[in-house]
Formats: structure tokens, C-alpha cells, sequence
């Protein structure tokens, strides 16, 4: 293992603390989604990932 | 007259939310062009890993420490410019790795990710759904990305690699609608702010593109 990787493994630890608070604060205060909501959020996605097939397929 | 202020309030608005996406928007494409300006000197001058990553690790800081101090004014400008323009030559490296074995798949994940990103950003833009309700789901997922990518650097598993990779797209590009979608809500008011956060996730999702096309490629 270099010290690229150690430092990259570090960096990433310390990106997980700046983030934790965050994450703590946006799960509470969001607002809870109904299921139309959901499926507003998973048919884009759904779409994303046909497209990243395609992309595969074309390289 | 309450029937004027009635009417004026809510034109106000839109016409402050459309300001902002029009100078959200504008700034992307800058810093865009200017991030792709200096990954092109990155990769001309063949930068060396450690280089790479000191870069990114600059634009990182100025991003937590310096641009939330300097965003509500013209200062902001120069500071998001230079974490647009460090984080772009950060991708030196990878990007003249990838174009040596098939620079073909450079160009797919770059037109890739900006057909996500306009997708995704037009599909918030013209339902005008609401997707707050997004946030928590969002950084958690970043935590457990972030959680998978410390864990793989020590086992080195390409398949978890991979996954993390898919992980990422899924999750910024929730954040992209996220985003968008925030500006027309008016939970981002700040175009300087809203333009970094977009910024990092069209980065993250050109970098995961770019290492699944080259990974089922096969040329990774």
C-alpha cells in the first residue's frame, strides 16, 4: 500500500465527518415522501440506468 | 392595492427563481469550460499522481472552508473558479490513462454526463416536483459510498469498485434533482453555492462513467 492510498484512505475518512453532520440534520428536517413522490424519483433513475446500458454497449 | 401586492409577490419570485437558474446555469457552463481548460493542461503536461491529488485535496478545502465565507459576495466568483479549475486538473492522471488505452470512452462518458445532466436537470425543471424530501436519502447514501470507497482502498475489490461507481451515479444524480429542484422551491438561494453543488456531482458522475465504461470496455 503507498502513501497515495493512505492519504486518499484518509481523506475520505475526513470527507465522512464534514459530511456526518449534514446527513444527520437532512434526515431529520426533510419532509417525509409519499410513494407518488418515490415514483417521481425512480422513473429518471430508471431511465439513467437504461442509458448507462446503452453506453456500455456502445463502447 | 392588495390585489397588486398579491400579484407582485409571486412575480417577484419567479422572476428571482428564474434569475437564479439563468445565473446557476451560466456559471456551470464557465466553470465547466474553464475545469475542462485545465484537465486538458493536466493532461498535457502529464501531471503526476501525487500532484493530481494534492490539487483536489486544495479544491476540497477551499469548497469546505473558504467558499461558504465568501458566496454571498463577487468573491465567491474567483473561489469557485479555482475550485472548478484545480478539481479539473486533479483528473489529469485518470484522463491520460484512459485516453491512452481508448480515448473513445473519454468522449462517451463526457457526452454520458452531460446527457444525465441536462435530462435529469430538464426533467426537475419542467415537472416542478418538489424532491426535498430527497435529502436525507441522499447523504446518507454519500456516507455509506464514502464508507465502501475507505473500505475498498484496503481490499481492493473491483466488483465493490464498481459498485461504488453505479452507487455514485445513482446518487448524484438524485442530487442533481435535488438541487435543481431546491432552486425553483427556494430552498437554494444562493446561484454561487448551487453552482458547486452541481458542479461536483456532473464530476462525480463523468469520474464513475469514465471507470465503468472502461471497466465492461475492457480495457480497464
Amino acid at each position: 500500500m503507498d502513501w497515495l492510498q493512505i492519504a486518499s484512505a484518509v481523506f475520505l475518512v475526513a470527507m465522512f465527518f464534514m459530511i456526518l453532520p449534514s446527513a444527520k440534520r437532512m434526515v431529520k428536517e426533510s419532509p417525509k415522501g409519499t410513494s407518488s413522490d418515490w415514483m417521481g424519483f425512480v422513473l429518471p433513475m430508471a431511465v439513467v440506468i437504461l442509458f448507462i446500458i446503452l453506453l456500455i454497449a456502445l463502447v | 392595492m392588495q390585489m397588486n401586492s398579491a400579484v407582485a409577490r409571486p412575480t417577484e419570485a419567479i422572476l428571482q427563481t428564474n434569475k437564479l437558474i439563468k445565473n446557476t446555469y451560466m456559471l456551470l457552463s464557465m466553470t465547466l469550460i474553464f475545469s475542462g481548460v485545465t484537465a486538458f493542461f493536466s493532461v498535457a503536461l502529464n501531471v503526476s499522481h501525487g500532484i493530481a491529488f494534492a490539487a483536489s485535496l486544495v479544491a476540497i478545502g477551499l469548497l469546505w472552508f473558504a467558499l461558504p465565507r465568501t458566496q454571498n459576495s463577487s468573491a465567491g466568483i474567483p473561489v469557485i473558479f479555482a475550485i472548478t479549475g484545480l478539481l479539473g486538473f486533479g483528473l489529469g492522471p485518470m484522463l491520460s490513462y484512459y485516453l491512452s488505452v481508448n480515448p473513445s470512452i473519454v468522449m462517451v462518458a463526457m457526452g454520458g454526463t452531460g446527457a444525465i445532466f441536462l435530462g435529469l436537470s430538464g426533467y426537475a425543471l419542467s415537472t416542478r416536483k418538489d424532491f426535498s424530501f430527497m435529502g436525507g436519502f441522499i447523504f446518507v447514501g454519500m456516507l455509506v459510498a464514502i464508507g465502501a470507497m475507505v473500505a475498498n482502498i484496503f481490499l481492493g475489490i473491483p466488483a465493490l469498485a464498481l459498485a461504488v461507481s453505479a452507487a455514485v451515479i445513482m446518487i448524484m444524480s438524485g442530487f442533481i434533482l435535488f438541487q435543481t429542484s431546491a432552486m425553483i422551491h427556494g430552498g437554494e438561494t444562493n446561484y454561487i453555492s448551487a453552482t458547486a453543488g452541481l458542479f461536483i456531482s456532473i464530476l462525480n458522475i463523468f469520474t464513475s462513467l469514465l471507470h465503468i465504461l472502461g471497466a465492461f470496455g475492457g480495457d480497464d
